[in-house]
């Protein structure tokens, strides 16, 4: 394009103002890409939630318990193909800002039902072989430095332990990858049968549990089904798809992320805007050049585009650099420090960015692309 | 006789200011033969500037005609008067007018930009046209590197490197001293009788006007061939 150096020197007229304006532009998305991967933390679950799963809980809240003889009753209604059960173990491991949740697990039939979960077949082996073995997600074993063979003490804070010690111990077995960047690392599951025995009260009796549809399209009917099964039982069960489940939990938290959320979009617009008048600025100061170049033969249709060209690299720079520095940044650095369960910056708001880019490059020169397409030359040439 | 090459033809401009209607040529007619170097003068106002843009295109008669070879320069729309502009008019402006981001070079090569020509050819002829103006060592400076005169120059090159049929010059010497000026008035006058160019200058400065073919006078709307007293 032969009037890319034309716009190049025009960009660089003032050094420092294209530099302020790029840099703020960068800020923008970078602040976007970490509003990205803030709600793709906060979200988690939910869209990776299986459609063909339900999550069957006490009708009251999830804390009530619910028995496990409730594992073959639901196994029994017609559209559940597999039904796990899990339990909130909320333990601490040696101080209690180290969070990460534990759950006691059937081994095989929790893998099988969460395929997202990858776990090498010998360590899975050496799971089944012991009684006291736990896995742990990548993220959490790198965190607190953990590997296999270690001796892993929890401190109870719900599930008191029968006998001496009240301090749990599990042996780490394996350490299961997520098969995406949406899956959850953080967890640690440990097996129920150790769990049931040795804990001093409630036995018998789980968190919620876990189904899978023989067919996605059966999750209200079977839900209900569920439902009605267990009304009138002193355990009255609530059953919604996990998608539904995840997001009810999420709102607990969702609030501050809300609040978040609400100051970073008013940073980013206000960036944009300061962006796009001094866009604008940029070009009114020239209106003489432009008419100028209409004198030439520049038509107004290539004066309007030149701005525009103009505009749009110092988007697609700012954009660039934004969101390419928080792809990586995002990879280094989580400000949260593992609060969330995910962080990493989704492909899908990538380019989402990159759509942005464009459409900020295009907003920001819309006016001053107007004024040197009406820019009507005898009059630009007069005010020189 | 001349063939004649600029032909306005009972001519009428006129601006509004708020209510006032300004009447700044009034039926005015002008003919300018191919290879003349007409002179134009008149007081401050007079609307010199004004007769300028609508031979060149660069603004709308009222009413009346404007030829260039013969093309009906008011009918045509603004796509097609630019890319006319590009092929037939070079102006020279008072305040040079360059790109202050863009070299000699380059600033003469800008209406190349317009042209079908190859970079290769673009570079070519804006270093031959900064030969004709004199500025073969100059070719890589600024318009702030270089002195008023200089930039003038530039200007000219840049106005002749498409080699168009009429050059419009407002008040080309109005911002140079008597030395440079004069320097100006040589170019042209060398671009006039040895190159052929058609050339239309306003000017203020009966030195310059001295230096033309032939001289008008803009008064009250109309040409007059004698300075008005
Ligand atoms: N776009 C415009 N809107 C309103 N009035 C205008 C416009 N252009 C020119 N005029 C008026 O028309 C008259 C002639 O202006 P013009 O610039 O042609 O004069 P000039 O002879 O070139 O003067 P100078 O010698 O000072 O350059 C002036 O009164 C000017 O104010
Ligand atoms: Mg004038």
């Amino acid at each position: 394009m032969k009037f890319l150096p034309l716009v190049w020197r025009n960009l660089w007229r003032r050094k420092l103002r294209t530099l302020l304006t790029i840099l703020s532009i960068a800020v923008a998305f970078l602040l976007y890409g970490y509003l990205a991967a803030i709600r793709a933390g906060m979200e988690t679950g939910v869209t990776v939630a299986g459609q063909d799963r339900l999550i069957v809980r006490h009708k009251v809240s999830i804390i009530q318990l619910l028995p496990v003889s409730y594992l073959e009753r639901i196994r029994q209604v017609p559209g559940v193909k597999e039904v796990i059960h899990s339990t909130w173990f909320g333990g601490v491991y040696q101080e209690p800002k180290n969070f990460f949740p534990q759950i006691p697990v059937n081994p095989e039939e929790y893998l099988r039902m969460y395929p997202e979960f990858r776990l090498p077949e010998e360590q899975k082996k050496a799971w089944l072989a012991t009684r006291t073995g736990a896995i742990v997600g990548k993220k959490t074993a790198l965190k607190y430095g953990f590997k296999i063979g270690d001796r892993i003490p929890i401190q109870p804070t719900i599930w008191r332990r029968s006998g001496a010690t009240p301090v749990w111990e599990f042996d780490l077995v394996g350490i299961y990858e997520g098969a995406d960047k949406a899956a959850d690392e953080s967890q640690l599951f440990f097996r129920y049968d150790y769990f049931d025995e040795a804990r001093s009260e409630g036995r018998g009796q789980v968190g919620w549990y876990v189904v899978r549809l023989t067919d996605p399209g059966l999750s209200e009917e079977v839900a209900k089904k569920i439902d009605a099964d267990f009304s009138n039982s002193p355990w009255e069960t609530k059953a919604e798809s996990e998608k539904a489940f995840v997001q009810s939990f999420a709102k607990q938290v969702g609030d501050i992320g809300a609040i978040v959320r609400a100051i970073l979009t008013a940073v980013f617009f206000t960036i944009l805007l300061i962006a796009g008048n001094t866009m604008a600025q940029a070009v009114r100061e020239r209106t003489g050049e432009i008419g100028v170049l209409k004198a030439l033969g520049f038509s107004n249709a290539l004066a309007m585009l030149l701005v525009l060209m103009e505009s749009m690299m110092v988007a697609v720079a700012g954009g660039g650099v934004g969101l390419g520095l928080a792809w990586t940044l995002i990879r280094l650095w989580d400000p949260t420090g593992g609060a969330l369960p995910v962080f990493y910056f989704p492909v899908n708001d990538l380019l989402i960015g990159v759509a942005l880019t464009l459409l900020l490059g295009l907003a920001t020169g819309f006016f001053p692309a107007l004024i040197a397409l009406r820019l009507r030359v005898a009059e630009a040439l007069r005010r020189l | 006789m001349l063939e004649t090459l600029v032909n306005v033809n009972r001519m009428v401009k006129s601006f509004r200011r708020g209510a006032e209607e300004i009447h700044v040529l009034e039926q005015l007619d002008l003919q300018v033969g191919r290879g003349e170097f007409l002179a134009l003068m008149g007081p401050s106002g007079s609307g010199k500037s004004t007769l300028l843009n609508l031979i060149g295109g660069l603004d709308k008669p009222t009413s009346g005609t404007v030829a260039v070879a013969g093309e009906a320069v008011e009918q045509l729309n603004e796509r097609q008067l630019a890319a006319w502009r590009a092929r037939h008019i070079g102006f020279v402006f008072q305040f040079y007018n360059l790109m202050p981001t863009l070299s000699a070079q380059k600033n003469v090569e800008l209406p190349l930009l317009l042209t079908q020509l190859s970079a290769r050819q673009r570079r070519e002829h804006a270093a031959a046209a900064l030969e004709i103006v004199g500025l073969t060592h100059r070719t890589s400076h600024y318009p702030s590197q270089m002195s008023g005169g200089e930039q003038q120059r530039v200007g000219i090159a840049r106005a002749i490197v498409t080699d168009p049929t009429l050059l419009l010059c407002d008040e080309p010497t109005g911002d140079l001293d008597r030395k440079s000026g004069d320097e100006i008035l040589d170019l042209l006058q060398a671009l006039n009788a040895q190159q052929g160019k058609t050339i239309v200058m306003v000017t203020h400065d009966p030195h310059a006007s001295a230096r033309a073919g032939r001289v008008v006078y803009l008064n009250k709307g109309q040409l007059l061939l004698e300075k008005p007293e």
